[in-house]
C-alpha cells in the first residue's frame, strides 16, 4: 500500500488488509522498479503451421501471404515500485503473456520504453527445460547459465531446486521421464531459487498437488521478503487477490485499470458478465 | 548523477527498446554474448552428452564415418581418374574430415534455433550464442579425426615440417566461417523449416566443387580465376597444402579465404540478429 500512495493517491482508498509479508519499502527518491514507458509491441506472425519454401512457392503462384500482423500491446504506461506485487488480469489473448515477455526481455517492444532495475527471473507460460533428452539437473544449469548466473552459482542451487519441486532421483533422469506435475513443480522451484529481485509468474500456480501449492504460495511470501517486485499473471482471481497489492486489467492488448486487485477483479469480472458491447469505457 | 548520498539506482538497470533498423544495440548484445559463452559451452557439451558420442562406440564412430565416406570417395575417384595411392588417399581424408566440419556446423547450425523451443521463447539472451554453440558440437566431432588424417598423413609418406603448423590459420578461417554459415542457415530455418531438408542437396554440389576430391592446382584453366569464389576452394585448400604437402598456399588463398570468412561472419551474424526478435513469436 506504501507503495503506490507516493505515485496515486486514489489506489490507497480502497485498499484491501493489506499484504500479509514482510515487504520492502522504496526508499525516497528511488525510481521505479519496473517502468513501462508507452509500450506498444506489433509483431508479425504466420499462420501457417510450419513454414516453408514449399508453401511459401505455392502461396506465391497464388498470390496469397501468410504473415499476419499482432497488435499484442498498444500505449501501455504504468510503473511498478520496489514492493509491489502485480496481479495482470485480463481475457485469453489480452497480451498479459505478451507484457510478461517484454518485461522479461524476451520481445523487445515496438515502440515505447522499458526499464528494469534489478535481475529478473521470470517463470513464463511454458515453463523450463526445452531438452526432453537432458536431466533436469542439466536443464536447470543450461536456464541458469543463459540467465547470466556463473556456473558455481548454478550448481550449487541445483541440489536446492530438486529438494524444493520434491523430484528425488528424477533429477538426473532425462526430462522426457517426468510426469507433467514433476515438470511444473521442476520449473516453479527453479524461477524461485535464481535469487531474483524481480519475479515474473505466467499461470504457474497451478503447478502440482495442494500440498506443493500451499508450499509455492510460503515461498512466494518469503521471496518478497528479498524480492524488490513481482508479477503474477494468473486466471485464478482468488490468487491475485490472495498475493497482490496492486492489479492491472489489460483487454485487447489495452491497459484498462491500474487500481487494487480488489477494484480491478470487481471491473474485470462485471465487464466478463455484462460482455464486451455494452461496457464503454465511461463505466471506469 | 549519483554522487556520494544517493545510491546509484541505475547499477542494475536493463533497457529495452525498439531496435533500430532490426538490430538490438551492440555494445549490450556483444557484452552479453562474451559473459554467457559458458553457457554456448554448455549448451553443446550436454547436447553431445546427449547424443552419446562420448561413449567409446560413439567417438569411434564419428571417426568410422567419415573414414568409410573417405573410402567411398576414394574408390569413385580412383575409377573415374585412374589415380591412387596412400598419398591421394590422404588428401581425400584431409579435406572430407575438414569439409565435414563445416557442413556439420551448418547443419547443426540450421536446427539450432528452431530446436532451441523454450529456452528461445522464454529467456532473454543473445540468440547468436545458438549457432555458436552448434559450431561448438562439431568442431569437437571434428576433433576426434584429427589423428587419424595424421596416421594416414604418416602412411602415405607425408613430410612433417612446421609448415603444418599454419594449417591452424585455413582452421580458424573454417571455424569464423562456419558460425557466419550456421547464423545465417539459423535465422533461415525458423521462417522456412524445410531449409534443413535442401541443405544436403547444396552441401553435396559444394563438396564437389571444392579440393577435396581433386587437388587445388586441378581447377580447370578457364575455372581458376573464378575458385576463390568459392570459399572453401580457398579454406580447404589453404587446409590441405598446409598439412598434407607442407607448402605455403600462394597468397591468394589467404587473402580470399580470411575475407570470406569475415564476409560469412559479418553479414550471418548481421542478418541473424536483424530477425532475433521474430524469434521468440515465430517458434
Amino acid at each position: 500500500m506504501i507503495s503506490l500512495s507516493a505515485s496515486d493517491p486514489t489506489t490507497t482508498a480502497g485498499a484491501p488488509a493489506g499484504p500479509r509479508r514482510p515487504q520492502q519499502t522504496p526508499a525516497p527518491g528511488e525510481p521505479p522498479t519496473v517502468s513501462v514507458q508507452d509500450v506498444s509491441i506489433v509483431y508479425r506472425t504466420t499462420f501457417e503451421k510450419v513454414p516453408t519454401f514449399k508453401s511459401a512457392i505455392v502461396r506465391l503462384g497464388r498470390g496469397e501471404r501468410a504473415v499476419r500482423e499482432v497488435d499484442a500491446l498498444q500505449n501501455v504506461s504504468f510503473d511498478v515500485p520496489r514492493g509491489t506485487s502485480l496481479g495482470i488480469i485480463g481475457a485469453n489473448g489480452a497480451g498479459k503473456s505478451t507484457l510478461m515477455r517484454a518485461i522479461a526481455g524476451v520481445l523487445p517492444p515496438t515502440k515505447g520504453r522499458i526499464e528494469v532495475r534489478g535481475k529478473i527471473s521470470a517463470l513464463l507460460a511454458l515453463g523450463v527445460g526445452f531438452n526432453g533428452q537432458l536431466s533436469g539437473r542439466e536443464n536447470v544449469v543450461l536456464g541458469g547459465l543463459a540467465a547470466g548466473l556463473s556456473r558455481e552459482q548454478v550448481e550449487e542451487r541445483a541440489e536446492q531446486i530438486a529438494e524444493f519441486a520434491e523430484i528425488g532421483e528424477f533429477m538426473d533422469l532425462p526430462m522426457r521421464t517426468y510426469s507433467s506435475g514433476m515438470y511444473q513443480r521442476l520449473a516453479f522451484s527453479v524461477s524461485v531459487h535464481m535469487d531474483p529481485d524481480i519475479l515474473l509468474i505466467d499461470e504457474a500456480l497451478s503447478a502440482g498437488d495442494a500440498s506443493f501449492k500451499e508450499k509455492a504460495t510460503a515461498k512466494m511470501d518469503e521471496l518478497m521478503a528479498s524480492a524488490r517486485a513481482m508479477f503474477l499473471v494468473s486466471h485464478s482471481l482468488g490468487s491475485i487477490k490472495s498475493l497482490c497489492d496492486d492489479a492491472i486489467w489489460i483487454h485487447k492488448g489495452k491497459l484498462m485499470m491500474h487500481d487494487t486487485p480488489e477494484r480491478c477483479i470487481a471491473a474485470y469480472t462485471k465487464f466478463l458478465k455484462v460482455g464486451e458491447n455494452a461496457f464503454t469505457f465511461e463505466d471506469l | 548523477m549519483a554522487h556520494d548520498t544517493t545510491p546509484d539506482w541505475d547499477a542494475e538497470l536493463q533497457v529495452y527498446e525498439p531496435h533500430k533498423a532490426g538490430l538490438p544495440r551492440f555494445g549490450p548484445y556483444f557484452r552479453d554474448l562474451v559473459d554467457r559463452l559458458p553457457f554456448a559451452a554448455e549448451f553443446s557439451r550436454s547436447g553431445i552428452r546427449a547424443a552419446n558420442t562420448q561413449t567409446v562406440f560413439g567417438q569411434l564412430w564419428l571417426v568410422l564415418n567419415p573414414l568409410l565416406l573417405a573410402c567411398v570417395y576414394y574408390i569413385l575417384v580412383a575409377i573415374l581418374t585412374r589415380r591412387g595411392g596412400m598419398e591421394f588417399l590422404a588428401h581425400i581424408v584431409g579435406g572430407l574430415f575438414v569439409y565435414y566440419f563445416v557442413s556439420n556446423s551448418i547443419s547443426t547450425g540450421a536446427s539450432s534455433v528452431t530446436g532451441g523451443g523454450r529456452l528461445i521463447m522464454n529467456m532473454a539472451f543473445p540468440r547468436l550464442l545458438m549457432p555458436m554453440a552448434a559450431v561448438r558440437t562439431a568442431f569437437f566431432r571434428f576433433l576426434p579425426t584429427v589423428p587419424v588424417y595424421l596416421l594416414i598423413h604418416t602412411l602415405g609418406g607425408g613430410v612433417w615440417s612446421p609448415t603444418m603448423l599454419l594449417g591452424l590459420v585455413f582452421l580458424g578461417m573454417l571455424v569464423v566461417f562456419g558460425i557466419g554459415m550456421a547464423a545465417f542457415v539459423a535465422a533461415l530455418q525458423v521462417y522456412f523449416r524445410d531449409t534443413s531438408s535442401f541443405l544436403p542437396y547444396f552441401l553435396r554440389i559444394w563438396l564437389y566443387l571444392s579440393p577435396v576430391l581433386w587437388y587445388p592446382q586441378d581447377a580447370p584453366e578457364r575455372f581458376a580465376d573464378l575458385m576463390v569464389l568459392n570459399p572453401l576452394y580457398s579454406m580447404i585448400g589453404g587446409w590441405t597444402e598446409t598439412t598434407l604437402q607442407g607448402v605455403v598456399p600462394p597468397v591468394e588463398m589467404w587473402v580470399a579465404g580470411s575475407l570470406w570468412a569475415v564476409v560469412a561472419l559479418v553479414a550471418g551474424s548481421l542478418f541473424f540478429m536483424s530477425r532475433e526478435r521474430d524469434f521468440a513469436v515465430r517458434l
